[in-house]
């Protein structure tokens, strides 16, 4: 991507490339793969508007951070990964962790703070974590994740678990230092590291051009690491990325950072009026939109998208509905639970 | 097994080496704690041991190697991290408040971070403001971390042992001026992180310490044994979670208490004690409690500045005595 200084502040660029997928896979199987994918990105999208709505609704506390027009980046990754594999996330993760197969029920009762959350109540939206599953949690600050995704990897390395470490991090997070470090650690170590950018242009309230001076290919290339560039809205393109990646991560060649460049449809937070970005940036936008494009390519192939919606929504009603009859946490056992084994009683 | 002679440095190398060979999963990462040995030598030899796999030169990056720790000990190890100079922890501070600290509650019980953070704190070297700090209360602050001070080899190999096992974050702070000091060790000793030592039994004041400054008060002590006074010395080992139970039974036999620590005075480890103590053992006391820290100002440079900066025996002494009057 390359972004010039504009005078009104647009992440359109970031949707004008292209994808060079490694197109190994026949017709039938490329559908078989695209469906797949959209059940993905269809759950991803349907969870987070259902969040949306509660929390307009004041159902869900605090704040949330949703990733509508990113899916693709979320189910392309997840698509390429094994059960021993790690990730770690960001404040806009619900789409990683969803992917990944986090349960939708612990899920959505963790984001409206009940007892039955997958962490009781405990972190909410930005926390939210399943070591199960490799989910090393999302993250409320910004470019946390990616030295503990660099710490996971440099454990299946020492462990020989064959598995590989997932860190993903928006476009803000480039200016974090850490990301740097992580970068060169990283390379000099050949841990295997994907790094996944979802570049949707901005840094919260601020285009990521204005923000950042160099570019993610370049701070790739001063350390040496093997760089690729996708279409982030489409998510046969960044499964087929992410699995090359993989391929590569798996074999020992060292860390690899894939650039999504996608679209935030949505604020920074929700109840974030966006007045600081163009109108007809935001008016154009679902033309990006991730699942429409690939709701016309199953539609041409026979593939009834409404039916996989239909079904999802079903289980994110039954979720919902768990959840608003669950309980709010009890705060005893919270508050004996800060260590994993208190020893005293002295502790004050 | 007998105990043996060594150095406070070469305690720690030895927990760390024996932790290692107990459990593969122990890892020993930091600025050059492999080829070099460590900056104090304190990791000396592991890398001939135990090869490049476990014991890991890092760059100097302090916010991404302590984070890294997090990630690997989410994955399965037990890194041990050296952090060359307390005062550099400054730069790690998200890794340890925001995410080691935070994982096991903040992920509702799933896991924990079992990792250690080794770091020398402390003065008397002319290191200068930013290589002298003692900042074990923002740590001891934070909901989450442990955070312990041996004030001795045995202590430093025993309690190191067990920070290594535990399953949660740990700060194990060492202290510079202490490293070349001799004592013997037992290798089978234990010790639990949490539980505080009588180091030296008394009737007339209860002087409440950890790290370096245990041997300030135990010299205190000597010397006010002349003035037939009987200091009890209490050696806290551990900052968070403290032994108020063993500080409080040692309140209750002397009615009268001085914190001694190298920190800073305002907002420091013995205010927390010095509060816990008017609280709960109010009954028990005879006389103010009393505090020797350090003045609130930077640690300095120059020696004559160092002198007027350090926590010593005679201010200890100057303490008790006017405590007693």
């Amino acid at each position: 991507m390359t972004t010039k200084p504009a005078s009104k502040p647009t992440a359109r660029a970031a949707a004008k490339t292209t994808s060079k997928p490694v197109a190994e896979t026949g017709p039938g199987q490329s559908t078989e793969r695209l469906s797949a994918l959209y059940r993905t990105m269809s759950l991803i999208r349907q969870v987070e508007q259902t969040l949306s709505q509660l929390f307009a609704n004041n159902e869900v506390p605090g704040f949330i951070h949703l990733s509508i027009g990113q899916e693709a980046v979320a189910a392309g990754v997840a698509i390429a990964l094994l059960p021993q594999d790690t990730l770690a996330t960001t404040h806009r993760g619900h789409g990683h962790v969803l992917a990944r197969g986090m349960a939708i029920t612990g899920f959505i009762k963790e984001i409206m703070g009940r007892e039955g959350g997958l962490c009781k109540g405990r972190g909410g939206s930005m926390h939210v974590a399943d070591l199960s599953l490799g989910i090393l949690g999302a993250n409320g600050i910004v470019g946390a994740g990616i030295p503990i995704a660099l710490g996971s990897a440099m454990a299946h390395q020492t462990r020989q678990t064959g598995g590989i470490a997932v860190s993903f991090f928006g476009d803000g997070a480039m200016a974090e230092g850490v990301l740097h470090e992580t970068l060169n650690m990283a390379a000099l170590w050949k841990c295997p590291l994907l790094l996944v950018c979802e570049n949707n242009g901005w840094s919260e309230f601020s285009p990521t051009e204005r923000q950042f001076a160099a570019s993610l290919q370049g701070l790739a290339a001063a350390f040496g690491i093997s760089y690729a560039k996708v279409d982030g809205n489409d998510a046969l393109a960044v499964a087929d990325a992410a699995a090359a990646a993989s391929t590569q991560l798996r074999a020992g060649c060292g860390p690899f950072v894939l650039e999504c460049t996608t679209h935030r449809v949505r604020g920074h937070f929700e109840g974030d009026a966006q007045k600081y970005r163009d109108t007809d940036e935001l008016a154009s936008i679902h033309e990006y939109d991730p699942l429409s494009a690939a709701r016309s390519r199953l539609l041409r192939s026979g593939i009834d998208t409404e039916a996989i919606d239909h079904e999802i929504a079903a289980l994110i009603e039954a979720a919902v509905q768990a959840a608003r009859s669950d309980v709010l946490p009890a705060f005893e056992p919270a508050l004996r639970d800060v260590y994993t084994s208190p020893t005293q009683e002295t502790r004050a | 097994m007998s105990n043996t002679e060594m150095r406070y440095v070469a305690a720690i190398t030895q927990a760390l080496r024996d932790s290692m060979r107990q459990d593969d999963a122990v890892i020993v990462m930091g600025e050059d704690v492999a080829h070099a040995g460590g900056s104090f030598k304190a990791t000396r030899g592991l890398l001939e041991d135990f090869g490049p796999g476990r014991v890991m030169d890092t760059p100097i990056s302090e916010a991404s190697i302590v984070s890294a720790a997090v990630g690997a000990a989410l994955t399965g190890l037990r890194p041990v991290v050296e952090i060359m100079f307390m005062d550099f922890i400054t730069l790690s501070m998200d890794a340890l408040v925001n995410q080691a600290a935070k994982a096991h509650y903040m992920f509702g019980g799933q896991g924990s971070v079992p990792m250690v953070l080794r770091t020398p704190h402390g003065g008397g070297l002319s290191a200068g403001p930013q290589h002298s700090q003692c900042l074990e209360a923002w740590l001891a602050h934070v909901p989450g971390l442990k955070v312990v001070c041996p004030s001795n080899p045995q202590d430093a190999y025993s309690l190191l042992r067990a920070a290594i096992a535990d399953p949660d974050p740990v700060v194990f702070i060492e202290h510079k001026a202490m490293y070349a000091r001799k004592g013997q060790v037992d290798a089978t000793q234990t010790a639990q992180i949490g539980q505080a030592r009588v180091a030296r039994a008394g009737r007339d004041v209860t002087l409440v310490s950890y790290g370096a400054t245990v041997q300030t008060c135990l010299e205190a002590a000597e010397s006010l044994a002349g003035e037939n006074v009987q200091a009890e010395v209490v050696d806290l080992r551990s900052i968070q979670p403290w032994d108020k139970t063993t500080v409080l039974e040692s309140l209750s036999r002397t009615h009268r208490a001085v914190i001694v620590h190298e920190a800073v005075q305002a907002f420091g480890v013995g205010a927390e004690i010095a509060a816990t103590l008017a609280d709960e053992g109010f009954d028990e006391l005879d006389a103010p409690i009393a505090r020797v820290a350090a003045p609130f100002m930077p640690a300095p440079f120059a020696s004559s500045l160092e002198q007027g900066y350090a926590v010593t025996a005679q201010r200890v002494i100057d303490t008790v005595r006017a405590v007693l009057a």
